[in-house]
């Protein structure tokens, strides 16, 4: 039930993904890519992160994908203008990297994780038990506190850019 | 259990991010493509969170700031190119050419 659940949403962010990349509008492109957000936290979900699934929720189909379709309306870019795919060389040679970069990465998905790294049995049960926002704060706020502390600066350093680059004179 | 479909519709929302990447012009689509990318490794992360423990969650989290940081900036130069060029065809915007 689960994994039929599982490949409905997957195909549903497949063929999303294919319109998004399709699409002449950019508007109807960003709505695509909504589209795929969405149906990645219903994969989320089913796959034991909900905490990740609603982040993914008012994140990134929340705030980053309003902040593309601003600034796709303020350029005035809505309507479908002529066709902004590239010329039928540049289409081949682009198919063909992307077919190869498929094979290898398929044939990377079926190497097994070493065993050094697995976990004992059992530790995702207690984990749950402990409730998944829980889980995912601990090493939030312990092991990766360094890491924590430096993505704030790196969201500062991107507030001020952002201010200094859109803004016609300081 | 989910492992397995979980890495191949990432391989395949990456593939689509890179196609899109190499076929587009427009730069708020390719951005957009990035986007797409960012999210198929996101979706590896969590799928073998589920096996390797909550660290994969973890880097989920850190990788979605550093979208929006990417997302604010990347935005904002397309903002000043278009003011300059009056366009986002990445065809008309060569000022890094000799």
């Amino acid at each position: 039930m689960t994994l039929t659940f599982f490949w409905i949403f997957g195909v549903v962010a497949m063929a999303a993904g294919l319109l998004c990349i399709t699409r002449r509008s950019p508007v109807a492109s960003a709505l695509w890519l909504v589209t795929t957000l969405f149906a990645l936290a219903a994969m989320y979900v089913l796959l034991d992160a909900q905490f990740i699934a609603v982040l993914q929720v008012l994140v990134y189909a929340g705030a980053i994908m309003v902040l593309f379709l601003f600034v796709i309306m303020l350029l005035n870019l809505g309507r479908p203008g002529p066709s902004d795919l590239k010329g039928p060389v540049g289409l081949g040679i682009g198919a063909l990297l992307a077919g190869t970069l498929l094979l290898q990465l398929r044939v990377l998905g079926h190497a097994a994780p070493p065993a050094a790294i697995q976990l004992p049995e059992g530790t995702m049960a207690a984990l749950q038990q402990q409730g998944m926002v829980a889980s995912v704060a601990g090493p939030l706020f312990d092991a990766y506190l360094i890491p924590f502390e430096i993505t704030s600066l790196l969201l500062l350093a991107a507030i001020v850019g952002a201010v200094v680059l859109a803004k016609r004179r300081l | 259990m989910l492992l397995e479909p979980a890495l191949v519709i990432s391989a395949v929302l990456f593939t689509l991010g890179v196609a899109g990447v190499l076929l587009r012009r427009n730069a708020i689509v390719i951005f957009m493509c990035v986007e797409l990318m960012l999210n198929a490794v996101n979706l590896t992360f969590v799928a073998l969170a589920q096996r390797l423990g909550v660290g994969g969650q973890v880097f989920v989290f850190f990788v979605m700031a550093v979208a929006a940081a990417e997302a604010a900036v990347g935005l904002a130069i397309i903002l000043a190119v278009y003011r300059h060029k009056q366009t986002v065809n990445l065809q008309n915007i060569n000022i890094l050419k000799g």
